[in-house]
């Protein structure tokens, strides 16, 4: 048996499920229900304020973690989870997993730095 | 005497149903799919902020669909339970110790929500509700 | 003896005769202070002589009497009647195969333990007149509870990717190479690593947590296999970084 490279995308899990777990569910409660509710001011989330924040290299960095690094998290753990469910093809499943989280990384990555 | 070892069938897609503890796991892993479902959420907004004002006006008015709010409600359910579950594991993972002393483990989950707390409050804070 | 009568319902298979295993229903008279083993024994005994179980210490030092009891492992000898229904479904331990009604081969668990190196590698050898290899008690208690683990194999019968990951070294072995690992005594972690941190290693495990749920001695494997995978990648990237670190 060989040492495995697994620690390359568990430690993305784990910083991706531990971000995941301190930012998300704040994040859903202000996109999902404060906007609709009417409980978040209009302005709050108005183009030019977002943009704003967009812009800074900081802001970049931070929109970035956010998006990317529970992607990952997710990404792993679905591989895992369509093991548990029976499915037995992970060559495949890992490419669509691990694909469908390079992609959102790297669009994410385009979408700012175009901004 | 003859040796014939008998292997017990088990279910490759439905053994998590006989036990309660199995279907708490799978309800955490299962939290995967929103987690990465709202990710995908924020990627659309990004992509929407980086085409302009009309485009993001766009998407935040498809926010505050009923389709939108409902999924929301399960992501936030999910997401919350996974908040739960990853904090309460952490004396597990990463388990600290001072001299022969451990610190004991509800000490660091509860560093983890209060932490959570003022993050959430921060976070609220700067977006301005 | 109490007017308790317990119906226990055993799965029996004989290799020699039986295409597959069945379960056979036994009423027990049950004392009030009785575990599952007693009832059990009381079959032996008393009603059929051809019940083959393992048990030797009947104090929960031994390991070798875990069952299923009404579907969860447990050690039979630590499983108190009045804490039961009066009807009680006694299986072998699940993920293992049966070699005769209530006995399973553990051969699989023998060499996957064999596998880590569960004892100790000291930088030098030391003839017993050289003296101990000293240790502070704060050394000690980073790794005490996992030298309580009996090999009892009922975090194995919980598990469910040792279940279905053909392989998976699982949770006692990865546990007790923990408690070596952590041993300041010891320097064999990078010897253990190529079973540990491979991917039937510690990277098969999905921290169901089961496996710490069961554990008759509150060894908890979970843990240890969670903080393997930290010290694992610490060291992988420790070893891509500084070449030839790693001999």
């Amino acid at each position: 048996m060989a040492v495995s490279n697994k620690p390359i995308i568990w430690l993305l899990f784990a910083a991706g499920g531990t971000f995941a777990a301190f930012v998300t569910p704040v994040l859903i409660f202000i996109t999902g229900l404060a906007l609709p509710s009417g409980l978040l001011p209009a302005e709050a989330l108005a183009y030019d304020r977002v943009l704003a924040v967009a812009q800074t290299q900081i802001g970049k960095l931070v929109l970035f973690a956010v998006v990317f690094l529970p992607v990952w998290h997710a990404a792993h753990r679905l591989r895992i989870t369509a093991h548990d469910f029976g499915i037995r093809a992970d060559a495949f499943v890992k490419y669509i997993c691990y694909g469908l989280a390079a992609t959102a990384t790297v669009i994410s990555a385009i979408a700012l730095f175009s901004i | 005497m003859s040796r014939r070892p008998y292997i017990r069938p088990v279910s490759k897609v439905s053994w998590w149903l006989s036990q309660p503890r199995y279907i708490r796991y799978m309800a955490r892993e299962a939290s995967c799919i929103f987690i990465g479902a709202y990710s995908g959420v924020l990627v659309v907004g990004l992509i929407r902020l980086s085409q302009g004002a009309a485009a993001w006006g766009a998407f935040l008015e498809t926010l505050q669909s009923p389709v939108s709010i409902a999924f929301h409600l399960f992501a936030l359910a999910f997401a919350l339970y996974h908040t739960t579950t990853w904090f309460n594991v952490t004396p597990k993972a990463m388990p600290l110790q001072f001299g022969q002393t451990p610190v004991p483990g509800g000490a660091i989950i509860g560093a983890h929500y209060l932490g959570w707390i003022l993050v959430s409050g921060l976070i609220l804070f700067l977006v301005g509700v | 003896m109490s007017n308790r009568i317990v119906e226990l319902e055993i799965l029996r298979y004989n290799p020699e005769t039986d295409e597959e295993p069945k379960f056979q229903t036994f009423s027990v008279p049950c004392a009030e202070d009785w575990v599952v083993l007693d009832a059990i024994n009381y079959i032996k005994d008393e009603l059929d002589r051809t019940l083959s179980y393992r048990w030797s210490c009947h104090m929960a030092v031994c390991g070798s009497c875990g069952m299923m009891i009404n579907g969860e492992p447990m050690l039979s000898c630590k499983s108190f009647l009045r804490d039961l229904p009066d009807r009680i479904r006694v299986e072998p331990l699940t993920n293992f195969p049966i070699e005769r009604d209530l006995v399973v081969v553990m051969d699989d668990f023998m060499d996957k333990l064999d596998s880590v190196k569960p004892f100790l590698i000291p930088r030098e050898e030391k003839t017993v007149d050289e003296g101990e290899f000293l240790q502070t008690p704060a050394q000690l208690s980073k790794f005490k509870q996992y030298t309580l683990c009996i090999n009892c194999t009922l975090c194995y019968a919980a598990c469910p990717q040792y279940a279905h990951n053909e392989g998976f070294v699982g949770p006692a072995a990865l546990a007790l190479a923990h408690r070596y690992n952590l041993d300041s005594r010891d320097v064999g972690r990078s010897a253990r690593a190529d079973v540990v941190a491979s991917n039937a290693g510690i990277w098969e495990c999905s921290f169901v947590g089961a496996c710490s749920e069961v554990c008759p001695h509150g060894v908890d494997p979970a843990a240890a296999i969670q903080q393997t995978k930290i010290a694992s990648s610490v060291d992988y990237f420790r070893d891509m970084l500084i070449p030839g670190r790693r001999s």
